[in-house]
């Protein structure tokens, strides 16, 4: 039953706080919104039983993110206040969208129920054979880290390749490379 | 940005004293992801949030000398390398990539070392790259002549 208050509680906030980002014009405020989102989704997360991903999603979503966001609204010129021209393509899909995930809802299985298809495969496996063997209680750092020792590896060359993708676009040294040759460019002229 | 975003003494002073407790914390998270929730990610992320408020508080100029932009590279290199080279230690003593169970003569101790030096990459790659991507945005626009 607290669970399930709980549960309406931060479903109800996260609701008014995707009010307020749809509402507000500034940059800035929808990037706090955005923020509050995240850590709400977090405590969502907790509620769940699901500490690590809370963990990812209050340090990375409503940590780093919100702060590279601001960092990024900082840079951008003053624009004029954000019009919203015209809605009816914008609504057309939206309620498009709802339905198709109304649709695929009813189709989940419950929450919690011990016969979904994702309790069913290797899961059972890894929690009786992991702590055991391991010596390691928390059995998310084994399926991250050992059993899945590839997917992380790849993850790890994800982010390593989007910092390296964003070293080369924003670094001032292209854009010394970038100046000097246009104004070698002009010299030739 | 390059300058400060505030003199106002409240802000150093608290940064200041939130920065040792906060790679503490980093730390703790990284160490300690085998027994409670955490892990490399988690860890990188808070290692590198520590970082950004000092350059956010005392400006980038002082951010680069705390971390130099060329070391920062280099450790961005060196975690996706630790965690790439544990595969390929674990090849040479005649196991499969990433294999943890040839590392010790124990599998199990062999499970820790490897999850432990995985992870440590992880956390030192994460940290290095959000580093470097407030770094960059932080600077970008200036040109340097």
């Amino acid at each position: 039953m607290n669970f399930l208050l709980i549960n309406f509680f931060l479903i109800s906030l996260l609701l008014v706080t995707t009010f307020f980002i749809f509402k507000t014009t500034s940059l800035i405020s929808v990037v706090a919104l955005t923020g509050a989102f995240t850590l709400l989704c977090s405590a969502i997360y907790v509620n769940l039983d699901a500490v690590d991903v809370a963990f990812t999603e209050a340090a990375v979503g409503s940590g780093i993110s919100t702060i590279l966001m601001v960092m990024a609204a900082a840079k951008l010129p003053e624009g004029k206040k954000n019009k919203l021209i015209n809605l009816f393509p914008s609504i057309i899909l939206a309620v498009a969208i709802s339905l198709i995930l109304i649709i695929i809802i009813t189709n989940l299985p419950l929450l919690g129920d011990p016969n979904a298809p994702i309790h069913l495969h290797v899961v059972p496996e890894y929690l009786k054979e992991s702590k055991d063997f391991f010596h390691i209680p928390n059995v998310v750092t084994n399926i991250l880290a050992s059993y899945r020792g590839f997917d992380t590896l790849g993850e790890t060359i994800v982010i390593f390749t989007a910092g390296l993708g964003v070293i080369a676009l924003l670094t001032s040294n292209t854009l010394n490379r970038k100046t000097n040759f246009k104004k070698n460019k002009k010299n030739e002229r | 940005m390059r300058d400060k975003i505030s003199s106002s003494p409240v802000l150093s002073v608290v940064s200041k004293i939130l920065f040792a407790p906060i790679i503490i914390f980093g730390l703790y998270v990284q160490f300690h992801g085998d027994y409670g929730p955490g892990g490399g990610f988690q860890a990188g992320v808070i290692v590198a949030a520590a970082f950004i408020l000092y350059s956010m508080i005392f400006g980038l100029s002082k951010g680069e000398t705390l971390v130099p932009i060329m070391i920062n590279r280099y450790l961005m290199c060196v975690g996706v390398l630790l965690y790439a080279g544990v595969g390929i230690v674990s090849i040479f003593l005649d196991g499969m990539y990433l294999d943890y169970n040839v590392l010790s003569s124990d599998p199990s101790t062999g499970q820790h070392i490897g999850i432990i030096l995985v992870e440590l990459g992880v956390g030192i790659t994460v940290a290095t790259v959000m580093i470097a991507l407030y770094h960059s945005f932080a600077s970008f626009g200036e040109i340097n002549e």
